[in-house]
């Protein structure tokens, strides 16, 4: 299967697949984030998580179509407005849910997976009524197209680039809220004993209100993200669903390192199996490497010690 | 309290008034196209009786019974569309004798996992077979290692997405995307006249009433019992000696096989099989089916199955985009108001004013609670 390949050629063909494999990883981090602060922490499995990242692309979509139309000049700066919107949106959506539905189903986390997968179909049919079936593509500014040519063989896109570097900026400061904040406190001693927090002053409707914004709100910057790499439609959060909860269970639901480390080794398999066969049959191994690893370690890779 | 070791007096009386309306009423009142639709319908129902026993009883959320409806068939399909690609029928193409789609893939010879399926009974001990034993080692796996409610849930869904990509992907062996198509004969009899329409609708009924049967026994069996002390606090019947993992496992293979029994039907039913029932969407959607009608009423499951399925198809042939409002809004208000879906509602409002009514019964004695909410399966 070498044979055909000089060595030099390998090298670039290896580092052009990790590199692939990295745009997947920022992929699965930025989705598996928000999802990791809801499942993980809150223990509220969302199905309606993809439809959340939807709507964060629509608001990008809308977001670019009206620079285009009204500021041209300042089409190039559009992105990190839209971001900042569509975390907005997302976010307040989220809380609206929490509120509504979420706040009656602590205590009976399978009745939130169908209760939310309710809301998914209304929000899929809400995005098909007043969006339209289409895909829509939102037009990327100048600086963001192209490639950047490392050596002659190997070339990097930019968008890619960007969306690394946007996933790093989250990320980082996600940590930083979960662990360093006063707040991010407040949500794990929520987490670890929901009346002992109460009992010490702790609004804990309130901590559940914005945790469960937060992780919408980065779902929204997520769907974002991925209008630089493809097109948006109502349906297309679905097609996300299972993925980011196989990459929040295996890096052991509550660990924020252990989803980055699940999403690394999920994409890193993945693209470079791609490699060597169809990317259906590269997708399946993948899953069912991770469900395989996931009977053996039913509380995922990095699992928190704790006396249940 | 018991009338006899399956049924009490309310139970049977349900039965029978589902037994006049699938066999009587329906086949009197409906064409034959409405009533090939019910037959559709139907083997959902198959599917919502074992999520009845599995997560109403046992409390685990299966959400890849699209996986062994699938699995159940494709073996039927298998077995007909081998019969359907006779020598004779398939002389145009370039090797004869061997389904169109491998054909079209360039595959010459028929597989080896294929082989089993020229005889009709090695296909029935498959239909079986095949999706218990998945589900009786997907079971072992998960829950000898104690693995349970959300994880499992989450990993079945898992599996449906495997399984899907998997027969999409192997289109030479597997017909991909399209599905089998072109079914047309079992054991020489055509299945897709009008005549043939209807025998299937009662071969299938009958088929249901068996599974019936055996839902009840489970359930008012002492395994039924432990599933249920196990659903409500499982470590208590670890303690009590019990090997908790052998009943889930136990519970988990028979709706796999009543999963697979509908999707065989399913196939002899409507004439093809395809991967679009196999994957997450529809394995969620027999779950709704089971929560509207009621996750702890075995005849519940089945109205639900009914009801849902009618509400789509009516309400999607006139309101295309009302319908998916109206489900995904029935589904989050079952959840939020009425966890025990339709047969809850029967069982706490209608049926004790019908009892008051006509004081049938001795009102029921209390501290059967899960019992009685599971009595309240609704009658008609």
């Amino acid at each position: 299967m070498f044979g055909d390949y000089s060595l030099g050629d390998l090298g670039s063909i290896f580092v052009m697949q990790g590199f692939a494999g990295l745009i997947l990883f920022s992929v699965y981090v930025l989705m598996a984030l928000g999802l990791a602060i809801i499942f993980g922490q809150m223990g509220v499995i969302n199905m309606a998580h993809g439809e959340f990242m939807i709507l964060g692309a629509y608001v990008t979509w809308m977001t670019s179509n009206f620079f285009q139309s009204y500021l041209p000049s300042l089409f190039s700066g559009y992105f990190f407005l839209a971001m900042i919107l569509a975390f907005v949106a997302s976010g307040a959506l989220g809380m609206l849910v929490e509120w509504v539905l979420i706040k009656h189903l602590y205590k009976r986390p399978l009745d939130t997976l169908l209760a939310t997968w309710g809301l998914s179909l209304m929000l899929q049919q809400a995005y098909r009524s007043v969006f339209g079936a289409r895909e829509v593509g939102v037009e990327l500014p100048q600086w963001m197209l192209g490639s950047l040519h490392v050596t002659d063989s190997i070339e990097v896109p930019i968008n890619g680039v960007f969306v690394m570097c946007l996933t790093v900026l989250i990320t980082i400061v996600v940590a930083y809220v979960m662990y360093k904040s006063r707040w991010g406190r407040q949500v794990r001693a929520v987490v670890q004993n929901r009346i002992m927090a109460g009992a010490v002053g702790i609004n804990t409707e309130k901590v559940d209100r914005y945790t469960f914004g937060l992780g919408c709100g980065i779902a929204g910057v997520a769907g974002s993200a991925f209008t630089m790499i493809g097109s948006t439609g109502p349906t297309s959060g679905q097609l996300y669903i299972v993925d980011t909860f196989l990459v929040v269970v295996f890096g052991g639901a509550a660990s924020l390192l252990g989803t980055i480390a699940s999403a690394f080794s999920i994409s890193q398999t993945q693209s470079t199996l791609e490699f060597f066969m169809s990317g259906s049959m590269a997708k399946v191994l993948t899953l069912l490497a991770v469900v395989g690893i996931l009977m053996l370690r039913p509380q995922g890779l990095f699992a928190l010690k704790v006396r249940k | 309290m018991t009338d006899s070791r399956f049924f009490n007096r309310s139970e049977l009386i349900g039965i029978l008034v589902l037994a006049v309306f699938l066999v009587v009423v329906l086949p009197l009142t409906l064409d034959v196209f409405r009533l090939n639709l019910v037959a559709k319908y139907l083997t959902y129902a198959f599917v919502a009786l074992g999520l009845v026993i599995c997560w109403g009883y046992g409390g685990i959320l299966s959400l890849g019974q699209g996986v062994f409806f699938g699995l159940g068939g494709y073996c039927m399909a298998m077995f007909l569309k081998l019969e359907a690609s006779s020598v004779e029928n398939t002389k145009i193409q370039s090797t004869p004798g061997i389904p169109d789609f491998m054909d079209w893939n360039q595959i010459t010879a028929l597989p080896l996992f294929w082989k089993p399926f020229n005889s009709l009974t090695l296909t029935i001990a498959a239909i079986i077979l095949v999706p218990g034993i998945f589900a009786w080692i997907i079971g072992t796996a998960m829950f000898k290692r104690r693995v349970g409610g959300t994880y499992f849930a989450i990993i079945t869904q898992a599996v449906a997405a495997i399984l899907t990509i998997l027969i999409v992907g192997q289109q030479g062996y597997t017909g991909g995307i399209n599905g089998m198509t072109d079914l047309r004969t079992l054991k020489g009899w055509d299945i897709r006249p009008d005549h043939a329409k209807v025998v299937l609708y009662f071969f299938e009924v009958g088929c249901l009433f068996v599974c019936i049967m055996i839902a009840q026994f489970v359930r008012h069996s002492k395994l039924g019992r432990i599933l249920v002390a196990m659903r409500e606090k499982e470590d208590r019947v670890r303690f009590s000696g019990y090997s908790v993992a052998n009943f889930k496992i136990f519970a988990f293979c028979i709706a796999a096989v009543f999963a697979a029994i509908g999707g065989a039907m399913f196939a002899l039913n409507v004439g093809f099989m395809s991967p679009s029932f196999v994957g997450i969407v529809p394995s969620i959607e027999m779950v709704i089916y089971t929560a509207v009608g009621g996750r702890l009423s075995i005849l519940g499951a089945i109205y639900g199955t009914l009801l849902v399925n009618f509400a789509k198809t009516s309400l999607s042939e006139t309101f295309p985009e009302l319908w998916l409002f109206g489900l995904g809004g029935l589904f989050i208000a079952v959840v939020l108001a009425f966890p025990n879906g339709l047969a809850g509602i029967w069982g706490d409002y209608v049926q004790p004013r019908i009892d008051r009514l006509i004081s049938l019964r001795k009102p029921k004695p209390a501290g059967w609670t899960d019992d009685s909410v599971a009595d309240g399966a609704p009658a008609e």
